[in-house]
């Protein structure tokens, strides 16, 4: 039977020659992550409700701490201490410090083909690499750490067609909130959104990562790219062989087909409470749209290609000042790389406030966060009411370039190189 | 008998039900009280067991945090009915065992503040003198729920 590159991977996990949508099977899971925003109720539900605790296959189990780390406050403290005694006592591979779990992932563990589990929302990013991750809660978490497996319910794919390239000045960010934008928030509820095409083989590994990552924001269960030479090569540069490279077969079901010239793509921003609230950079710019902070990280948007972006922006001008420029890479990789090549440097200089790689202002509950009717233009991943801070406060979305740029003009603006 | 409803919009996401800043408290018992802040910051208070939750589409979009439905449920709500859920928000409230009813015609039906009658068994709820037939669940995760959730099914599984 003909199926999608999700529908394979679903197949492979669960030992099985064929599925088909609305078919619930159950799975063995390749690898499950958790992080600090819900390890410490994952830890206690293991010691308080479970008859057998136990956990399958502990090298298949990683715990990173990425929200709130350093710990802000005592009662965090005693969260990352159950979190941090939990991994110690069970043989589980614990990260502390090192990035953002997604990154951390994505540079350490993810291989094409794989099933994983997050308990995270963003954990659809592993697409990038032709892997099905996916976002789940802490009791899912549980039940797949102590079984080493759970249960799907195989999603419907829609297929992106990509064709063609980005234009200078245009990132993937713009194409994924175009995207999105079009399709809506709810747009591809439990569906896999699939790319494909020579647009998306064009992409780098770095691009793939925005796009995959955010597909969660238009409900999706999974966000797949098809891998390519492209994930192998990556995959071998950080010590691993991509054995899985699914792709859908030609006569395979589709939900629905979307075709996207890359060439059309613009810059984008997108307006508070919501992730589909899209509009174009060039009719947004005109209302001068005054800023109180400006944020460049997350899973999203933190790795060298947007710190990159943001340096060329911003080098030899000054952040406005009344504009708080705070910049997180997204891995002590990234972070590292960055200082060799200047530009933290640049940034620095420019004014921007350089934080510890962490979900820092995306999640606004660290440092970084907003007051009462403040604006921060952000690479976040989200711009719900009061994602950033107090409830009056507002979330606009855009591009690292764009971000960047505002933050020199003090107002929502573009690169104006370009 | 008849409950007390409490209507929401579309995309109520997981930010509004409980913010980020409350997610590290170190249990259910103390973050409860804030749940939809955003929205109403007095519901906690006056939200009583055995209270509906009404909303339209796409309810509990964003975040993959399991607190959300576990305060709705530690609230005592006994449901939540909406036109559509995001789907981890879903699949997280069947495995805390907290009912989550697709039902597309009770939304424009029934006011905030009024009353619902929900009938699990029958797959139906009744409001202001009308019976509104809700989307049945799949029977693997109605198990789930009628266990009581993913932990008392697992626990059941290896007894």
């Amino acid at each position: 039977m003909s199926m999608t590159l999700g529908e394979k991977i679903i197949a492979r996990a669960a030992g099985v020659d064929s599925v088909k949508p609305n078919d619930i099977h159950t799975v063995t899971l390749d690898r499950m992550m958790s992080n600090d925003g819900t390890t410490h109720l994952t830890v206690d539900m293991y010691h308080n409700k479970l008859k057998h605790p136990q956990i399958a296959d502990k090298d298949k189990v990683v715990f990173i701490m990425d929200h709130n780390v350093p710990a802000e406050n005592p009662k965090t403290a005693e969260a990352h201490k159950k979190m941090r005694n939990f991994a110690s006592e069970n043989g589980i591979k614990l990260y502390e410090g090192q990035g953002i779990c997604h990154q951390i992932m994505m540079e350490d563990y993810v291989c094409p083909g794989e099933l994983i589990f997050g308990a995270d929302s963003h954990t659809t990013t592993y697409g990038a690499l032709g892997a099905f991750g996916t976002g789940v809660g802490c009791t899912d978490f549980l039940y797949a750490m102590t079984t080493g497996t759970s249960w799907v319910m195989v999603p419907e794919t829609i297929r992106f067609n990509l064709h063609g390239s980005l234009r200078e000045g245009v990132y993937a960010r713009d194409l994924i909130l175009t995207i999105i934008g079009d399709i809506g928030a709810n747009g591809a509820n439990y569906k896999i959104m699939e790319f494909s095409g020579d647009g998306a083989h064009n992409l780098s590994i770095d691009e793939r990562i925005v796009l995959c990552n955010l597909t969660v924001e238009a409900g999706a269960k999974a966000g797949i790219v098809e891998p390519d030479e492209k994930v192998v090569e990556y995959c071998k540069a950080h010590g691993r062989e991509a054995v899985h490279m699914f792709k859908s077969d030609e006569d395979a079901t589709f939900a629905a087909v979307y075709d996207y010239d890359l060439s059309k793509i613009e810059p984008v921003v997108v307006r508070p409470d919501f992730v589909d609230n899209f509009a174009l950079l060039k009719d947004v710019k005109e209302e001068k749209i005054t800023i109180d902070e400006a944020f460049l990280g997350s899973c999203n948007n933190g790795r060298l290609v947007d710190l990159r972006a943001a340096a060329e922006v911003v080098k030899g001008k000054k952040i406005h000042p009344n504009v708080r420029f705070i910049v997180a890479p997204a891995s002590k990789a990234v972070y590292i790389e960055a200082l060799k090549e200047g530009i933290i440097t640049t940034l620095m200089e420019a004014g921007a406030m350089i934080m510890n790689c962490n979900c820092s202002v995306c999640w606004g509950s660290c440092q970084g966060v907003i007051g009462e009717n403040e604006v921060l233009i952000s690479t976040g991943t989200r711009n719900f009411k009061g994602r950033a801070g107090h409830p009056t406060s507002k979330v606009y979305m855009a591009s690292a370039a764009t971000v960047a740029a505002s933050a020199v003009a003090g107002y929502i603006t573009g690169n104006t190189a370009e | 008998m008849s409950n007390q409803v409490w209507k929401f919009h579309n995309d109520v996401d997981t930010d509004q039900i409980i913010a980020s800043q409350y997610l590290l408290l170190p249990d259910i018992e103390s973050m409860k009280q804030y749940t939809f802040e955003s929205l109403d910051p007095t519901f906690a208070d006056k939200v009583h067991p055995g209270d509906i939750v009404v909303a339209g589409e796409n309810f509990g979009c964003g975040s993959s945090r399991e607190q959300a439905p576990s305060f709705l449920k530690a609230l005592g709500v006994q449901a939540v009915i909406a036109i559509s859920f995001a789907i981890i928000f879903y699949r997280n409230s069947i495995n805390i065992g907290l009912p989550v009813i697709v039902c597309k015609d009770l939304y424009d039906n029934v006011e905030d503040g009024g009353e619902a009658d929900l009938d699990l068994t029958a797959g139906t709820v009744t409001a202001n003198g009308k019976t509104f037939t809700c989307t049945k669940l799949p029977e693997y995760m109605q198990n789930i729920l009628s266990a009581g959730g993913l932990i008392s099914f697992l626990n059941k599984e290896e007894a």
